[in-house]
């Protein structure tokens, strides 16, 4: 199987069901392309469109006095990107602790750390919701940065990845040179894992851009959401009524989210895979 | 949780009996940095985890005084039939998603293990829909599932099959949600089946074809057995995440019930255990019975999983 020479054949029939899982893949962006550039009632028509329209401007026209589009986006940067520089930062911080370092407590520490990984967020939904709603974070991005900033997930992953990336004689050499903690980090630790923290922060980006259960239930005004909150309320307010628009609304909120992926694509898929045979 | 009491950040802030003065001074340094993960934890993690154990014994509207409930609370749960039928929806949903999707996904890895030529390109199309927003996309799948002018109607009536009412009936609430599940993880599980594939000798291969196997007893008698662990890895966290699952059902039937958007269609049939978790809580403002559901949840989670695990375990082995 591993060698395929000759036989054109056997290429067609592999590629075939390949090729049409692609299209498959593809589909709902194409439809979504397509539906965006007709008028709602050139969509309710039948049968369905399958070339693009003349509506798209006057869409995204009426998207954009629909909802505050472009402040549900800038909402939805500042929560993925504060939390991404923040998760970065202390979840490499503790993961060169955990990797690198002995001190007393530790096994103690990590193996909570990875009882807390197991927990499932509706249990703490509630409360985690009166704490908010008592110190008055609720309806702000606060609420969505904070509890966001640091997690299991992201400290166990970039621990395992330090182990064998960053070298004890690295370390060593650097202590002799009389660096401490800071520099050691700084200067030894962060250069040698970059494609570590890259496929981590590629990933809560892309994570916290497409949060939706906790913003919908924290974000209580109504004119200071998130993206996708802002598309649900497209959904429910105009579902049923102007589809081109709600299509319009949900194509432009993906593009961010394809560039990102198109940038960190080899990053993601390989760091990914390999994560996943060694757990 | 027990533990935390011992952990050396809390130690750290008084003086201890047992550790010596010294040593926190000289790893203090050590501690600094690991401890926003864990005071973010205590004050969002632990603190929320055992108050919302202590708020599942109470009644409680979020507002007024809470009133001590004892385990009635949990009585009523294991006789509420819309939770149960929470239950059964999240577990059809999952079974109708998870199957087809890990099947398809294997099929996809050895494909894509087996073609040479742009397996970059195919690796990328595939993962495409597992980074798009889910709410997004079940505004998409909704439209191409529609009624009336929907694709996969119009489909159906080219080859003169009657049109389905998808977002309107039992199964079609569960097939379109699975659908859109199948669609968003087959092309990421497709990649890790591959990547594990790509750690099985291609020796294996050669000698299982010397002995004059073909392509599906090779499947059977050696990736298959190769790919357990794996398989293993991909079940569990489709179980966990699939068993939560909240935003496609609450995306694509938030319109087409009455009462509530977290009602999950007509009749409830689209309504997860999450999504009713949320009804409960903040459409009927009852804290102290979401509570238990949560925990509810949990557990039927944690057995889900050690059943599914001791499956994959116990099979060949």
């Amino acid at each position: 199987m591993a060698s395929i020479k000759g036989s054109r054949r056997r290429g067609l029939a592999l590629h075939l069901p390949l090729i049409i899982g692609t299209l498959i893949s593809a589909f709902p962006f194409y439809w979504a392309v397509i539906m965006s550039t007709h008028s709602s009632s050139e969509i309710f028509s039948y049968p369905p469109k399958l070339l693009p329209g003349t509506h798209f401007l006057e869409n995204v026209r009426n998207l954009f006095d629909a909802i505050d589009f472009f402040g549900s986006m800038w909402n939805s940067l500042l929560v993925a990107t504060s939390v991404t520089f923040l998760v970065l930062l202390f979840d490499s911080l503790a993961a060169f602790v955990f990797a690198k370092f002995e001190f007393p407590g530790k096994n103690a520490l990590f193996g909570l750390l990875m009882v807390i990984f197991m927990v499932p967020a509706q249990l703490s939904v509630i409360p985690q919701f009166v704490i908010m709603a008592k110190i008055g974070w609720i309806g702000s991005m606060t609420a969505l940065i904070v509890p966001a900033a640091a997690n299991a997930f992201g400290i166990f992953w970039m621990r395992q990845y330090m182990k064998t990336a960053i070298h004890d004689e690295l370390l060593d050499a650097s202590k002799l040179d009389g660096a401490n903690f800071l520099r050691q980090y700084w200067h030894v630790a962060l250069p040698v894992v970059r494609p570590g923290l890259a496929f981590l922060g590629i990933f809560t980006f892309m994570g916290q851009w497409n949060d939706f259960a906790w913003p919908l239930i924290s974000l209580t005004n109504p004119d200071n959401v998130t993206l996708q909150v802002a598309l649900s309320q497209l959904n429910g307010t105009h579902g049923t009524t102007d589809y081109g628009i709600v299509m319009t609304g949900a194509l432009l909120a993906l593009i961010p989210l394809l560039i990102v992926f198109a940038i960190g694509a080899k990053q993601i898929i390989g760091d990914l895979a390999k994560g996943a045979v060694r757990g | 949780m027990a533990v935390i009491e011992q952990s050396p950040p809390v130690v750290a802030q008084r003086p201890s009996p047992t550790g010596p003065k010294r040593g926190l001074r000289k790893y203090w340094h050590l501690y600094a940095a690991i401890s926003p993960f864990y005071l973010i934890f205590l004050g969002f993690g632990l603190f929320p985890v055992g108050f919302s154990l202590y708020l599942s014994f109470h009644r409680w509207d979020g507002l007024g005084s809470m009133e001590w409930a004892g385990l009635s609370q949990y009585q009523y749960l294991l006789t509420d039939s819309d939770f149960w039928n929470s239950i059964g929806n999240t577990i059809i949903i999952w079974a109708l998603a998870t199957f087809p999707m890990i099947f398809l996904a294997m099929i996809t890895a050895v494909m894509l293990n087996s073609a040479v030529r742009f397996k970059n390109l195919y690796r990328f199309a595939y993962f495409l829909p597992n980074v798009t927003s889910v709410v997004a996309i079940a505004i998409v799948f909704g439209s191409i599932f529609s009624t009336n002018f929907g694709m996969v109607n119009a489909i159906l009536n080219a080859v003169g099959i009657d049109q389905i009412a998808w977002l309107n009936t039992p199964w079609g609430i569960k097939v379109t949600i699975a659908a859109l599940m199948t669609w968003q993880w087959t092309g990421y599980n497709a990649i890790i089946f591959l990547a594990g594939l790509q750690t099985v000798p291609s020796e294996l291969y050669e000698a299982a074809r010397m002995d004059g196997a073909g392509p599906v007893q090779t499947f059977f008698k050696i990736t298959l057995p190769l790919l357990r662990p794996t398989l293993l890895f991909v079940l569990v966290v489709s179980t966990v995440t699939g068993l939560q699952s909240f935003s496609e059902p609450q995306v694509l039937l938030q319109t087409s019930s009455n009462d509530s958007t977290f009602a999950g269609g007509p009749g409830h049939s689209g309504q997860t255990m999450v999504l009713y978790f949320f009804q409960q809580t903040f459409d009927n403002n009852d804290f102290g019975y979401g509570a238990a559901v949560a925990w509810g949840i949990f557990l039927v989670v944690v057995l889900f999983s050690i059943i599914n695990w001791r499956l994959v375990q116990r099979r060949g082995d």
